[in-house]
């Protein structure tokens, strides 16, 4: 079956078309413009260079984030809408997963870390495992320097991957020399690694209720944070 | 042709089919304003939020009632501001992926063209010139139209837009929110001439004005207060609003008068107001204008009025690319 995924949790907007047997073509553009303006000519470019017709897509697989949240929701928004006018199922994934999932060939822990802005990161810890990774923890929201003394707190050789991993590189690499950098080549979630996770799931047919698929947000408005706050008498 | 159209500038999720920008086979509209209201007003991100959760849903209900399957959709049409360039962008993603699942025509369009355009769904074509007067809680504008969608702005707002000082004031009076029908049904039981509040915005050309209104209204209940006399509070909601309309209809046949034309058009939210519409129908006869009014629910913010506009540029051959962002201060014309 024929799954078009779209990624666009981080600056970078990705989309890959993709089979049981491997990857048609896929397209990640990291800077310049942003999703919005990218991710609908990509897909288009992607189905005219592959001559795919939208309809010979059986299904739409997408990323939920943890991440940027506008950006999240402009490829959540067009992968929910895509899939409900062409009647499609459709499967989301963390995008921290996806990105764990890219650097999967080892033995070492892998920590998955997406820039969230405002001095913070969004993380997860994933144990390589035949064929994928295992998520040994929760998606987290925190400051570098928590990372920094959770990696401390853990003393095996831990590979870091993402762009959070590149932004805090300085902090992080300070929490000793078990600790190791991905190439900044793996630091966007590719939408090819996210159809290649979705495509078993599809293939047993665990989709995800279109109307109740959302983005993984870990973080309030700041106008709730305030109100919250408040509320507290903080 | 029927028109899929997307609208979700503010704090509305709206989606509607519209048949040959004519006839409205579906609007429908998802209201986020019990989200806002303990904030005192939209807040931009909770207000993406609803929309991406709402989006979905709202589209199948709006095919639905239009009794039509996607595969009858003939063009897309979607706001692409001005507004909330995080709201915006929820609506233009959706909108396009049903361009590109259906291979069918894209146009964005302007909102304040689709406040104009809610009289052309009431009322059929207009043929320009005319003066168009678009009032609502996020924008006080008035543009002259000497033809088909092309605009000149004669004036808007220097500070608050009106909803938006309806809401503040009828806050201040403990009136609740939203200020304008609360100010509106208990100005009805009040006197207009209790009170004599400024009309400064008078002499500034086109532009509007209400930040002086609004202080001097606070002035007035603080005074009274010290003095300790009792504030009609009736009174005080007719006096407010008779200054703030009296402005709006003045400058509105001013500027009709003086660009030659024999058409005035209302839009937005505010329109709703009874004293708007008594005075302007009243003002604009006096001088032999034709006025055109759009039906409440197509004067408050409305995916069938950006149906409407889309569809009339799309028979001019119009296009919109799907990479085309979003902007949150896109100006008429
Ligand atoms: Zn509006």
């Amino acid at each position: 079956m024929l799954v078009l995924g779209i990624e666009t949790s981080t600056p970078q907007t990705s989309v890959a078309l993709g089979t049981e047997s491997g990857i048609l073509a896929s397209i990640s553009v990291a800077t310049g413009k942003p999703n919005h303006e990218v991710v609908l000519p990509s897909i288009q470019h992607l189905l005219r260079e592959t001559r795919v017709s939208m309809g010979q897509v059986g299904g739409i697989a997408v990323g939920l984030g943890p991440g940027l949240f506008t950006s999240m929701r402009v490829g959540i928004a067009t992968a929910k809408t895509l899939a409900q006018v062409l009647s499609l199922p459709i499967v989301g994934l963390g995008s921290l997963d996806i990105l764990a999932y890219g650097v999967r060939f080892g033995r070492r822990l892998i920590c998955a870390i997406i820039d969230a802005r405002r001095g913070e990161v969004f993380f997860a810890f994933y144990r390589p495992v035949p064929g994928g990774v295992a998520r040994e923890t929760d998606f987290r929201l925190g400051a570098p320097e928590a990372l920094q003394a959770e990696l401390v707190a853990r003393p095996e050789d831990i590979l870091l991957v993402g762009n959070g991993a590149v932004a805090y590189r300085r902090v992080l690499e300070e929490a000793g020399s078990h600790v190791e950098f991905a190439s900044p080549a793996f630091a966007h979630p590719q939408a090819a690694a996210l159809v290649e996770l979705a495509v078993p799931r599809f293939a047993r047919e665990d989709f995800d209720r279109l109307f109740d698929l959302s983005p993984y947000y870990l973080r309030k408005a700041d106008a709730e944070i305030a109100w919250d706050r408040r509320r507290r008498g903080a | 042709m029927r028109v899929l159209g997307i609208e979700t500038s503010c704090d509305e999720t709206a989606v509607a089919v519209v048949e040959d920008g004519r006839k409205v086979l579906a609007n429908l509209l998802a209201s986020q304003a019990h989200l806002h209201e303990r904030f005192g007003g939209v807040v931009p991100e909770i207000a993406a939020r609803a929309h991406l959760e709402n989006l979905n849903p709202l589209l199948a209900m709006a095919l639905s009632e239009a009794g039509i399957s996607f595969a009858q959709v003939d063009a897309v049409a979607v706001t692409v501001g001005p507004g909330l360039v995080g709201a915006l962008l929820v609506g233009m993603a959706a909108a396009k992926a049903v361009a590109l699942a259906l291979d069918v025509p894209f146009i964005g369009v302007n909102h304040l063209e689709g406040h104009i355009y809610a009289n052309v769904l009431e009322h059929g074509p207009i043929e320009e010139p005319y003066v168009a007067f678009v009032v609502s809680g996020g924008h006080t504008m008035l543009v002259y139209a000497p033809e088909p969608h092309r605009y000149e702005l004669l004036g808007q707002t220097l500070d608050d837009a009106a909803g938006e000082a309806f809401d503040k004031v009828a806050r201040f009076m403990g009136l609740g929110f939203p200020g304008g029908p609360a100010i509106d049904r208990l100005a009805r039981k009040g006197n207009p001439r209790a009170i004599r509040f400024p009309r400064a915005a008078l002499e500034r050309g086109f532009d509007f004005s209400l930040s002086g209104l609004k202080t001097a209204v606070v002035r007035y209940v603080r005074q009274a207060r010290a003095r300790g006399e009792e504030v009609d509070l009736a009174d005080l909601a007719a006096s407010f609003q008779e200054a703030v309309v009296e402005v709006q209809v003045e400058k509105t046949v001013a500027a009709a008068l003086e660009r030659g034309v024999r058409k005035v058009l209302l839009g937005g939210g505010v329109v709703a107001n009874t004293r708007l519409r008594e005075l302007m129908a009243e003002r604009t006869a006096r001088h032999g204008l034709e006025l055109l009014v759009p039906p409440p629910e197509l004067c408050t913010d409305n995916a069938a009025m950006i149906a409407c506009a889309g569809y009339y540029r799309l028979h001019r051959g119009e296009r919109t690319d799907l990479s085309v962002g979003a902007s949150a201060t896109l100006p008429l014309g």
